[in-house]
């Protein structure tokens, strides 16, 4: 992940856990390929892999989800979805989406543990 | 019913190859939430 955007996610990480908001930020993923979308997912929750920018050895923690899981999907209306990310939700394959959603499922099941 | 993402604060990480970060944030705001930070990623 961009040490750019890996500050601005501290930063406000760091803004709302001051005033005990926290728990309430999520993070949204939207990586076509699914080793860059699980590189990012550990980025935010357990810390930058390369070690880089400025999330190395930053444990957030935070709940991090991809745009196709059915978590999100299934969350939006069904209009506005089908208007921004229709197209990839029929491009990618559904075995893909499946296997997404299992991935980013046992990683929010790890940091809640 | 109310999404779970509604009174959510959410970072919006989106892809230039994949689905960008305004697309997420338009979903993630039609459902509730509160887009704090959308962007999105470019690896050339």
């Amino acid at each position: 992940m961009d040490p750019e955007n890996q500050a601005q996610i501290k930063k406000i990480s760091d803004g709302l856990e001051k005033i005990k908001s926290s728990n309430n930020l999520i993070v949204v993923l939207g990586a076509s390929d699914l080793d860059g979308a699980l590189i990012s997912a550990e980025t935010v929750t357990d810390g930058d892999p390369s070690f880089s920018g400025p999330l190395a050895g930053v444990s957030l923690k935070l709940p991090v989800y991809h745009i196709l899981e059915p978590e999100i999907r299934d969350a939006t209306p069904k209009e506005v979805y089908d208007e921004n990310v229709g197209i990839w939700s029929l491009a990618v394959e559904p075995e893909k989406i499946e296997k997404i959603g299992k991935e980013f499922k046992a990683i929010r099941e790890k940091i809640s543990a | 019913m109310d999404s779970w993402l509604k009174g959510k604060t959410a970072i919006v990480i989106g892809e230039r190859d994949g689905v960008q970060g305004p697309s997420i944030a338009k979903c993630l705001e039609a459902a509730g939430a509160k887009v704090v930070y959308a962007v999105t990623e470019c690896f050339v």
